[in-house]
């Protein structure tokens, strides 16, 4: 096994490799050629997860720039009503009505509407959805459970594809000349349904229909390949239980989607039935005008419920993979094993089958039955359990660890502090007593944005900062990304912490102005001082914009294989892996993945045996 | 497809299982391929599609005060038969569950490696297949050419009370029934003189109607004749009422179930004739994974026959 001549340039890794690894003859059959044949199967019609893990990546970004942008034009005029617009004229062109006579150009309210549905849309499918689970489930799985790729390389190429068709699509519908969508992101009967009900309604929403539907489609095209490379393709050794968290979480996160991105489409088809065919599935006893419409006998109702059985588990698809990230990172850089490992793959588990049970928590005041709430109040709240759980081992990883201060744990640290300050509202917003008072004010948009948005970006920018070396081969600059993330959680603070207190005087969400009612006026200020937070907050996001582009070809280079000290597979490769990941072998796995700081050493990677008499400590 | 995907698992040489260690991990922990479990990922989200619109259905049938009989709307078949409740659904029915048959025996044929075996019965069960959905054709033709029912109309409606019709003069008919009888409201086609254009099944006498209010009947303006009756029974006893329409999402939510459901049919249908011309071809004569192919659409094809099981339930039996 070991007849290798050692070489002087073998590192220590290496040798294990090829002493341990497992030869596939990955390599003799020349199939990764005609993956990777010419510039368009290498980087455009690539079925290599690394690439398309940076397509899903750069996509992502691309949205979270024109959902952020969105964000701060309503905020500009939420802040700032009086002011005029006139100078957004040349980007917004007839969204921007001009006064003639005084010069005052404001925000049409319709698109105002178009604004935050879009916003929401976005930021919720394209950039948390698939920019992160897309991105570091392609990234990680393969790499982490020691697989030459996906299970299908074709399908989860289309798995992009088919997110890139519905990016075109939604694209294409900001320019119509009647606007997006606009009756909000969850896309509630009759707005969606009726043509008529506002502008964004006609050929807007029938944009957004499809493609949501294309959406769908690639969530599931990439799901099923992520379950089945993490149950099928794990090389040797690599049980469940050595698994990263990372791996759990898109594991996880997978299956959620699997079974709850059906369902919203189930929605959408009887969408389209409606609009189009006259169906009446969701639309009764409407009158437009005075003038009763034709649709009888369905239930607006049942719409919410469809759309939140996935709305809820969607949450958890945003938040899972960051978790996981969050989890690694924590681990890697406090130079210590993840606290309570197992209690974080159950409270995962729990979290995601909770998540199925909770979804009429955000129907409270839609009229459902009270004596219902009650059921979805009770297991909304067991939720807060397995979080704590979660929460308690991050910060006990931390405890006492020999912490780096990159920005990749700063970010992970971060994630921790928005998801306790987030969870803490949770457990208000959960409580159908309270949601009389809370429901639909800003209160519900501080709690979502910091527990879910700004949590789960943090989960994102601690993977990027975490794995930038990984996809390409250099680092990004550690200053920036500390600068990033003082700004960036300090803003965000300082956007969505004000916001509770006017949800809790009742100021509702969605609205477009607020100067008609007298009980607000006092806000007035306190929503200037949240555009400007909100304007400055996003200019700190050009930081990493910039350090991104900028490390891609200028970043200092990756000189070792694994730079950060980590003792999971995907350190083992090359620097730049090619095709199939490993040149030769493909390791196995003899130990869990989190020995840090392990009998006097500084960390043990997984392809290390255990030593004479030492216990796998997943094994406990 | 298959052979650049199996091309990726790394686990397809037969150097596993070497010293038959324990291999923790690694392949096969349900001890199948990796395509077959995708089919099985596939199945189980597409279940919950139709869950949704299994639920869907409940929510409105049972927020709806009355709902059509399915003994009396589905009783009609080809050649004239016009009463035999659920006879031609049960045809319907019984071919798609005999193709389910036809496809165990081509996955075994695949097994065995028999090539002319297996050909003929993935043909047989697409012929079924087939057969299943020209009867749908038909039953689809004769709900919307002949009876007139649409996703926004629904002519098929149920007494609530017990009555009895009255003649088109307004005299008392002999013609009574009882709460929970279906009807269907005739569409009265002027070009057949004295006739209704409702032929098969619900038949009723010979009058030349006209439009608007009269004594026995209300014609409405797209020609539906609403036959009146007396209330016998309860608290409305003795007044005149007129049939309404039946609640329109029965119409909708069959057309949009049964169709989804036949469009699976019709999936199902394609790909098991382009996995007839592969095995025809010897494809898989070739291909390291053998017959899989055939199993894997075995697969979906079952799924699909389970769910009309439970689309058979909800449209035909409840």
């Amino acid at each position: 096994m070991a007849n290798v001549a050692i070489n002087p340039t073998v590192t220590h890794e290496e040798k294990l490799i090829e002493d341990y690894g497992y030869d596939d003859h990955f390599h003799d059959h020349h199939h990764g050629d005609k993956y990777q044949s010419n510039f368009i199967t290498t980087y455009i019609f690539s079925q290599d997860h690394k690439i398309i893990a940076k397509q899903f990546l750069i996509t992502g970004m691309f949205w979270a720039i024109i959902g952020g942008l969105m964000s701060l034009v309503f905020r500009l005029q939420l802040g700032f009503p009086e002011e005029s617009l006139a100078w957004l004229k040349p980007f917004l062109g007839k969204w921007i009505v001009v006064n003639p006579e005084s010069g005052m150009g404001s925000l049409s309210p319709d698109f105002y509407y178009a604004l935050v549905t879009m916003h929401g849309t976005i930021i919720v499918f394209f950039v948390l959805t698939a920019g992160l689970s897309g991105t570091f489930s392609n990234l990680l799985i393969p790499l982490q459970v020691g697989a030459r790729d996906m299970a299908s390389p074709l399908l989860n190429m289309m798995s992009y594809w088919f997110f890139f068709l519905a990016s075109v699509v939604m694209f294409f519908s900001l320019f119509l000349s009647t606007g997006p969508f606009s009756g909000g992101w969850t896309a509630y009967p009759p707005l969606s349904i009726l043509p008529q009900a506002s502008s964004g309604s006609a050929s807007g929403m029938t944009f957004w229909l499809i493609s949501l539907v294309f959406f769908v489609v690639s969530v599931l095209l990439g799901g099923i390949n992520y379950i089945t490379t993490v149950l099928n393709l794990r090389t040797k050794g690599m049980n469940m239980w050595r698994m990263p968290l990372t791996i759990w979480a898109f594991f996880i996160t997978a299956i959620i989607g699997l079974l709850s991105f059906p369902v919203l489409a189930s929605g959408f088809f009887l969408v389209m039935f409606d609009r189009s065919l006259g169906t009446s599935f969701f639309l009764s006893d409407i009158y437009i005008g005075g003038k009763a419409l034709e649709h009888v006998g369905g239930s607006p109702v049942l719409y919410q419920h469809l759309f939140w059985f996935l709305g809820h588990p969607e949450v958890y698809i945003i938040i899972l993979p960051a978790m996981g990230i969050v989890s690694e990172v924590l681990a890697v850089h406090s130079r210590k094993p993840i606290f309570g490992y197992k209690a974080m793959v159950f409270s995962m588990l729990a979290i995601a089958f909770l998540s199925f049970i909770v979804w009429a928590h955000h129907m409270f005041m839609s009229g459902v039955n009270p004596f219902i709430s009650n059921f979805f109040v009770i297991f909304t709240l067991i939720i807060a359990v397995p979080s704590a759980v979660k929460v308690f081992n991050w910060i006990s990883t931390l405890f006492r660890g020999n912490i780096r201060f990159t920005a990749a744990i700063l970010f992970a640290i971060g994630f921790v502090s928005m998801f306790i300050s987030g969870g803490l509202t949770g457990i208000f917003l959960g409580n159908s007593a309270i949601d009389i008072q809370l429901h639909d004010t800003y209160f519900v948009v501080a709690h979502f944005h910091i527990v879910m948005g700004v949590a789960a970006f943090f989960g994102m920018f601690a993977g990027v900062y975490h794995w930038f070396p990984k996809m390409y081969g250099r680092f990004m600059n550690e200053a920036l990304g500390k600068i990033h993330f003082w700004g960036t959680i300090i803003g965000a603070y300082l956007i969505f912490w004000p916001m509770h207190y006017t949800g809790m005087a009742g100021v509702p969400r969605r609205y477009y102005r607020f100067d008609t009612f007298q009980a607000f006026s006092h806000f007035d200020e306190l929503n200037q001082f949240i555009t400007i937070a909100a304007i400055v907050t996003f200019a700190f996001q050009l930081l990493l914009v910039i350090n991104f582009f900028y490390s891609i070809w200028y970043g200092k280079k990756v000189t070792e294989k694994n730079p950060w000290g980590a003792t999971t597979l995907e350190w083992t490769t090359p620097i730049k892996p090619g095709h199939g990941n490993w040149p030769g072998k493909i390791p196995t796995v003899q130990r869990w993945a989190y020995d840090y700081s392990k009998g006097g050493r500084d960390f043990i990677p997984q392809i290390e045996p255990l030593a004479e008499g030492e216990k796998d400590e997943a094994a406990h | 497809m298959a052979a650049t995907d199996t091309a990726m698992d790394p686990h397809v040489d037969a150097h596993h299982h070497e010293n038959g260690e324990d291999w923790s991990g690694g392949k096969e922990p349900f001890r199948i391929s990796y395509g077959k479990l995708m089919m099985w990922y596939f199945l189980v989200s597409d279940a919950f599609t139709f869950a949704g619109f299994l639920i869907a259905y409940g929510a409105l049938r049972f927020s709806s005060p009355s709902w059509p009989v399915p003994d009396f709307v589905f009783k009609t078949a080809p050649f004239g038969i016009d009463n035999v409740p659920l006879g031609f659904v049960t045809l319907m029915s019984f071919l798609l569950i005999i193709s389910s048959v036809t496809m165990v025996r081509g996955v075994q044929e695949g097994h065995r490696e028999n090539k002319k075996g297996a050909l003929i019965w993935v043909l047989l069960t697409a012929l079924g297949g087939l057969g299943f959905l020209s009867c749908q054709a038909w039953e689809w033709t004769n709900l919307i050419a002949t009876e007139h029912m649409s996703v926004t109309r629904n002519p098929f409606g149920t007494h609530t009370e017990h009555g009895v019709y009255l003649n088109p003069d307004g005299s008392e008919s002999k013609e009574t029934f009882i709460n929970g009888k279906g009807y269907l409201i005739h569409k009265f086609d002027p070009a057949h003189a004295g006739g209704e254009s409702h032929g098969e099944g619900h038949g009723g006498e010979h009058v030349a109607y006209e439009k608007g209010d009269h004594p026995g009947y209300f014609m409405d303006a797209q020609g539906f004749v609403h036959r009146k009756f007396k209330v016998t029974e309860g608290a409305d006893a003795g007044k005149v009422k007129m049939e309404e329409f039946g609640p329109r999402a029965f119409g909708a939510l069959f057309f949009f179930i049964t169709g989804f459901h036949g469009f699976h049919v019709l999936t199902g249908v394609l790909i098991l004739l382009i996995v007839a011309i592969n095995i025809a071809s010897g494809l898989y004569v070739e291909r390291r994974n053998g017959y899989e192919m055939v199993e894997k659409i075995g697969l979906y094809w079952h799924f699909v026959d389970l769910v009309w099981v439970f689309v058979f339930l909800v449209f035909y039996l409840l």
